[in-house]
């Protein structure tokens, strides 16, 4: 009885485990089949890549500036302890793009959209805005979930890839600013380095990011609890999903791409 | 027309609809009426589909509510939700057209704009109205505009989930002669949900007093008064005394 008890409660918590994956895994597959079939929604289509990609352009921006500035500034110092400072240009452009590029753009995406996601649907269901558009021959998951999980999948990508340039550009402001390298070298470098494998895979990453981001946003909202503890919870599991959800495809995608 | 038979419907433990008969003819107002929790509102959102019952049938027209085509189904149906529930994203106008700017009933914006402001006329409510948020209106403004939302489409059968909660007495009396004056000018079956009794003499041809899971009393608004059932003669008289347990 006393080896039972805790062999039941982990039982338990794996099962509910499997089941939640089972769910979100139903919900995915629901929402796809919604990208082919009619009817569509153009202006809502519209909206979302408007909010999920035009608007998050400057905290995209600045996230990938700042990074690529620090990430030159860590290599010049790091570098330094063995005369190897010369490597800046390459390993900024392969860090940028490569790793930092498509998860930093792809948390900040987390926290901006997915959050916001999550709780306008949440809202949306406790005040019964969701029952109102199913009495209006509306389905809930083409209007809301399957407009705003295409936009992230196509946003995203190109929001990945403009922080790329962004960081990219960082690091140069500061290489050439502070650190004195050549600019015309620096650049040289910088493209020499760079594979197309490498902006492949970080596009890649961008689109399965925006996937996992607005899914999850769409996923808590759906379930949302009552009342504004239920819209705060939504918010908070949404983004806290997104962000683990993206870390650990970050992990596969690298494998994927990079380890085979 | 609509017609529930031996509904049941629980949550976990909690039994809410224990064996649900109910009929409502066609051209006919009837109004359930309630304690609070007493399932009133699963009652409705099981007819529409937003909620699956356990067991028994649903049928309008004869025809099983949860089978054939559910958007020809639901474009018979109108609904005025509790909260207004209108769509924060879009102005008024939008939120009356909606149904008409989209879906099998979709019409040129212009005719669909058009149509929004005739409805919100007849609700009393102003052409300037339409171009404000829902966030702008006041909670009276609200209902009018989720009525005009529900009258849109012109359907055969519209529901109205506690079309007064919230409202001051001369605007809940307001509220209740549209609905009637609406329900009686469009022909259209309605089914409201409510526990303020202006409400159900306002827009009732019929009552059905819902408590336990079971319709305990159905019958003319007229003979309420006079109905010998104790439960609803607690009920409409609001005494902490009776049948119907007060939890103090």
């Amino acid at each position: 009885m006393i080896v039972t008890v805790p062999l039941a409660a982990i039982g338990q918590a794996v099962l509910a485990v499997l089941a939640a994956i089972g769910r979100v895994s139903l919900f995915a597959l629901d929402t796809i089949s919604h990208f082919l079939r009619p009817p569509f929604y153009p202006r809502e289509f519209a909206h979302a890549l408007q909010n999920i990609g035009w608007m998050s352009l400057p905290v995209v921006g600045l996230t990938a500036i700042f990074t690529g500035g620090a990430l030159a500034l860590q290599i010049y110092a790091g570098g330094a302890r063995f005369n190897a400072e010369a490597v800046v240009p390459q390993i900024v452009a392969i860090g940028m793009v490569r790793e930092l590029g498509p998860v930093l753009v792809g948390l900040m995406i987390a926290a901006r959209v997915t959050s916001s996601i999550a709780a306008e649907i949440a809202t949306m269901k406790v005040t019964e805005q969701i029952d109102a558009l199913v009495t209006l021959s509306t389905h809930p998951m083409k209007y809301l979930t399957a407009p705003r999980v295409l936009a992230a999948l196509i946003t995203v990508p190109l929001l990945v890839g403009i922080g790329d340039i962004i960081g990219i550009f960082g690091g140069y402001v500061v290489a050439t600013g502070t650190l004195g390298f050549n600019s015309a070298t620096y650049l040289k470098n910088t493209a020499d380095f760079l594979e197309p494998l490498d902006v492949i895979s970080s596009l890649t990453k961008g689109a399965v990011f925006g996937f996992l981001a607005a899914l999850m946003g769409c996923y808590y909202g759906m379930n949302s609890g009552r009342g504004a503890q239920g819209v705060g919870r939504a918010t908070k599991g949404s983004v806290e999903a997104a962000a683990i959800l993206i870390l650990a495809a970050n992990f596969v995608l690298t494998g994927a791409f990079f380890s085979l | 027309m609509i017609r529930m038979q031996n509904v049941k419907k629980s949550f976990g433990d909690k039994v809410v609809l224990r064996d649900l008969d109910l009929h409502i003819p066609r051209g006919e107002s009837m109004v359930i009426i309630g304690g609070s929790g007493t399932g009133k509102s699963v009652a409705l959102k099981c007819i529409l589909g937003l909620i699956k019952p356990d067991a028994g049938v649903i049928t309008v027209d004869g025809q099983d509510a949860t089978t054939g085509d559910r958007d020809a189904f639901l474009a018979r149906f109108g609904m005025l939700f509790q909260g207004g529930a209108l769509f924060d994203s879009l102005p008024v106008w939008q939120n009356v057209a909606f149904r008409l700017l989209r879906g099998t009933l979709k019409r040129p914006q212009e005719e669909a704009r058009d149509i929004a402001i005739e409805k919100l006329r007849r609700v009393g409510l102003k052409s300037d109205a339409a171009d404000l948020f829902p966030s702008e209106l006041s909670g009276g403004m609200q209902k009018r505009v989720g009525l005009a939302r529900a009258i849109a489409a012109e359907p055969e059968i519209i529901f109205f989930d506690e079309p007064t909660t919230g409202l001051d007495p001369i605007m809940a009396g307001v509220i209740n002669d549209l609905i009637r004056e609406i329900v009686v000018e469009m022909g259209a079956t309605a089914m409201t949900i409510t526990h303020d009794m202006s409400s159900v003499r306002a827009i009732a041809d019929k009552v059905a007093m819902l408590h336990d899971g079971v319709i305990q009393w159905t019958g003319p608004v007229a003979g309420m008064d006079d109905s010998g059932d104790p439960y609803l003669d607690q009920f409409i008289h609001g005494r902490a005394e009776g049948p119907i347990e007060a939890v103090r």
